[in-house]
């Protein structure tokens, strides 16, 4: 962001001339209290490599055995996916649906759209369509709700706690360090770093 | 004398929602002002029809809201006995079980932060239409809150999916999702639209009509 330049607060409507901020510092709106702008320190490579992490963690989490439940002497592990799967068996695919979109889909594509933008934003390349790409990630960041999950798996294993003996298996902990790592990519992303740098990088906006 | 504060609108401007570059708005134009010339993003000064449109969604989620907590949302088969639970009564057997702290977790999710949302967005509709005033910055707080914590409500959802996928052991033990969880769903989803249609800058607008009118130019 220039300084200098104007930008309106995407709640309030109000101006504001951007001031000069150093990395690390960031601007409110004085009518509403709404953040504007959110600089971070080398944000493009923190986020770059926390997507990549991120990618990994969830390609994990969704291959290996997620909770094991014992009872009477019988194990059952089961996947993340599995529970969707029930939901599809016994005639909810709307529900199957939106727990796959929520826990799979909007996390996935996020950390896809994000490498695929900042990747070759990065070695000054125009990654193509990236306008809408990056439009679409942000449409979809109030679906990923990976963290509301983690403690949905917290409550059933309290859960159950007397039911069974509940063996939380590697996926658990992929799981978990994923929510921590995509916390940390979100929070280091500047988007108006990735406008700045698209026009840095001496490229022409679409049409 | 206080001056009229310069919004984009009232300067003529119009922010892009997505990259927030700021585009002069053509006296010709109306409502919809076409593309961003950056990010492609469909400009508009205001969200489109979002009072109507958040009115509606609040009522069907009402609507939802009653069977959501009426109907079962899971059946527990526990060697030959069969147990159906509303959220409610989910929340009521932890609370009396001891475990009050996750019963708390559970209502505080699923029935005070749906209710919760749905009440402050009609009162910030209501305040709206009345062309309020008050607190205007504490009503955009308001809503910001609504905006964070409607995600919350899906925890519930995710407590039934994993509970069916472990507890799946015939007549030993076994869990079933039942279609009171489908209406919860509808609520929060709804809920989380109805939230995304509201536009915060009408809270301020009525601020810079007020102050036109104080002080004309
Ligand atoms: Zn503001
Ligand atoms: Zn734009």
């Amino acid at each position: 962001m220039k300084a200098g330049s104007f930008m309106a607060c995407h709640d309030c409507d109000l101006l504001h001339r951007i001031p000069a901020i150093s990395e690390g510092m960031s601007a409110t709106c004085r009518r509403c209290g709404a953040s504007l702008i959110k600089t971070k320190k080398n944000s493009l490579e923190r986020t770059l490599a926390l997507a990549i992490t991120g990618l990994m963690l969830l390609i994990m989490a969704n291959s290996f055995p997620f909770l094991g439940f014992k009872i009477q002497g019988q194990v059952r592990h089961t996947l993340l996916l599995t529970g969707i799967q029930q939901f599809y068996k016994s005639g909810m695919p709307w529900l199957a649906l939106l727990v796959l979109f929520t826990t799979v889909i909007a996390p996935l594509a996020q950390l896809l759209s994000l490498i695929y933008v900042l990747l070759p934003l990065k070695f000054q390349h125009r990654p193509p369509g990236m306008f809408h790409v990056f439009r679409w990630m942000q449409i979809i960041q109030p679906w990923s709700m990976m963290e509301v999950f983690m403690v949905g798996i917290l409550v059933s294993i309290v859960k159950l706690a007397k039911m069974a003996q509940i063996l939380p298996d590697i996926a658990v902990f992929c799981f978990m360090a994923l929510i921590f790592v995509l916390a940390a990519c979100l929070a280091s992303l500047d988007p108006h770093l990735v406008w700045d740098q698209w026009e840095k990088n001496g490229c022409h906006p679409p049409r | 004398m206080p001056s009229t504060p310069l919004t984009a609108k009232t300067a003529s401007l119009v922010s892009c929602t997505i990259c927030h570059l700021l585009i002069r708005k053509h006296p010709a134009m109306d409502d919809s002002l076409g593309k961003c010339p950056r990010c492609g993003a469909t400009l508009r000064s205001r969200k489109r029809n979002s009072i109507a449109r958040t009115w509606a969604l609040i009522l069907a989620a009402f609507l939802f809201y009653i069977p959501a907590n009426l109907i079962p949302i899971t059946k527990v088969t526990s060697l030959g006995v069969v147990q159906t639970d509303t959220i409610m009564s989910g929340v009521i057997y932890f609370i009396t079980s001891g475990m009050w702290p996750i019963g708390l977790i559970i209502f505080v999710a699923s029935v005070f932060v749906p209710l919760f949302k749905l009440i402050i967005l009609t009162f910030l509709l209501v305040s709206v239409q009345r062309r309020s005033c008050w607190r205007q910055r504490d009503r955009t707080r308001l809503y910001r809150l609504t905006e964070a914590i409607g995600r919350w409500s899906m925890m519930d959802i995710f407590v039934v999916t994993i509970l069916v996928a472990l507890v799946h052991l015939g007549a030993v033990a076994n869990i079933e999702a039942q279609k009171g969880a489908v209406f919860f769903a509808a609520v929060v989803v709804i809920t989380m639209f109805a939230a995304m249609s509201f536009d915060p800058r009408l809270i301020w607008d009525i601020k810079e009509l007020e102050d036109a009118r104080k002080h004309p130019a």
